[in-house]
């Protein structure tokens, strides 16, 4: 696995070079290109961000923790991991910042840190994503594709504690 | 959108006022918008490297490969995607399967791109976008990469979630797709 990316790079470069590409300035070209997508994403993420930062800090994140431990303790999902499923959504770096806190605290191969780390490997940020990925476009409202998203990611989580409570973690 | 942020934002301080937090308030917009930039910044150079080595891929026309190897795929899950937004949906598929999401991202944003220049009804998003909105939030990965290295450095197993995370990010993957097409009507 160690290989893709470098393979990748290789082919690109390679296939260009046969079809007598200019390879450098097609390069060049593109990446300037990014720039432009960098700069539609920037404000997107800023609010986004924001909004996850001000959840924590105005103490509605821990709320909402505390209203749904309950519901947790009766299906059996370990509370532990819920921090994992609330802020998964949110914001990439904050779910990170949630796994390696899991990993340490109960260790890697207990139950609740598989299942966070299954949690993160298998969900997206699907309100970054959707900040995102529309930031291009012409679209105002893009709730439309909310729904089916979070149908997905609950099926996520609710496979991942299938799966380690089937494996006997 | 809309409502959603505003929901969060409002429902923050109203939280804050009721919790006696509200001087942390000023205080988290500010790290709240640094994090955006220093989140920016830190992937800024990578994406705009892949931006570049998809540019020659496109220009090459080995684009055209990954296309047909993933236009049965697309064929099946999107109803009318034109042949651009097509490149771009086999380049973004393909980077979230092989574990770049800094590739992934900027392809998924122009494929977003161009199948709105299609797309009849520009206020909504059509089904296509929808349908690539849900490929992105489930974005199923061979091989999870982070999620492996984070266990190593915690001192875990790290391939031991391999496969309950192939069968969780499937399904998910799976029953977002048929609630697109359930539940989404489709563009004319």
């Amino acid at each position: 696995m160690n290989y893709i990316i470098p393979v990748f790079v290789f082919i690109s470069i390679f296939v260009a070079l046969i079809k007598n590409r200019d390879v450098y300035s097609d390069f060049i070209d593109g990446a300037e290109n990014g720039f432009e997508i960098l700069k539609s994403i920037i404000a997107p993420i800023i609010a986004i961000s924001v909004a996850v930062e001000m959840l924590k800090a105005s103490g509605a994140m821990d709320m909402l923790f505390s209203a749904v431990y309950p519901l947790c303790n009766a299906i059996g999902f370990p509370k532990e991991v819920i921090p994992m499923v609330i802020v998964r959504p949110l914001s990439g770096s904050g779910s990170v910042g949630v796994l390696t806190s899991i990993l340490n605290t109960y260790g890697a191969d207990s139950r609740a840190g598989i299942l966070a780390s299954v949690i993160n490997g298998s969900t997206e940020t699907t309100f970054y994503c959707l900040c995102v990925y529309f930031s291009m476009t012409r679209v105002k409202n893009n709730l439309k594709a909310l729904p089916c998203a979070i149908i997905g990611d609950i099926t996520g989580i609710i496979m991942a504690t299938i799966m380690v409570n089937l494996l006997k973690f | 959108m809309k409502y959603i942020w505003s929901a969060i934002m409002l429902i923050s301080i109203v939280c804050a006022i009721y919790n006696g937090k509200v001087a942390d308030i000023p205080l988290s917009l500010a790290r709240g918008s640094q994090n955006a930039i220093t989140a920016v910044l830190s992937f800024a150079g990578i994406m705009c490297f892949w931006c570049g080595i998809m540019r020659i891929i496109e220009k090459s026309g080995f684009i055209k490969v990954i296309k047909k190897l993933t236009s049965p795929v697309i064929s099946l899950i999107f109803d009318n995607a034109p042949d651009t937004a097509r490149e771009q949906i086999a380049m973004n598929m393909s980077a979230n399967l092989l574990g770049m999401g800094n590739a992934a991202t900027p392809a998924g944003i122009k494929a977003m791109h161009e199948l709105d220049k299609v797309n009849p009804n520009p206020k909504t998003p059509s089904r296509d976008m929808c349908m690539l909105m849900v490929l992105n939030t489930t974005a199923p990965t061979i091989i999870p990469v982070s999620v492996m290295a984070y266990r190593a450095a915690a001192g875990g197993n790290p391939t031991s979630v391999i496969l309950p995370i192939w069968i969780s990010a499937f399904s998910s993957v799976i029953v977002a797709i048929i609630c697109v097409k359930l539940f989404i009507r489709r563009d004319l």
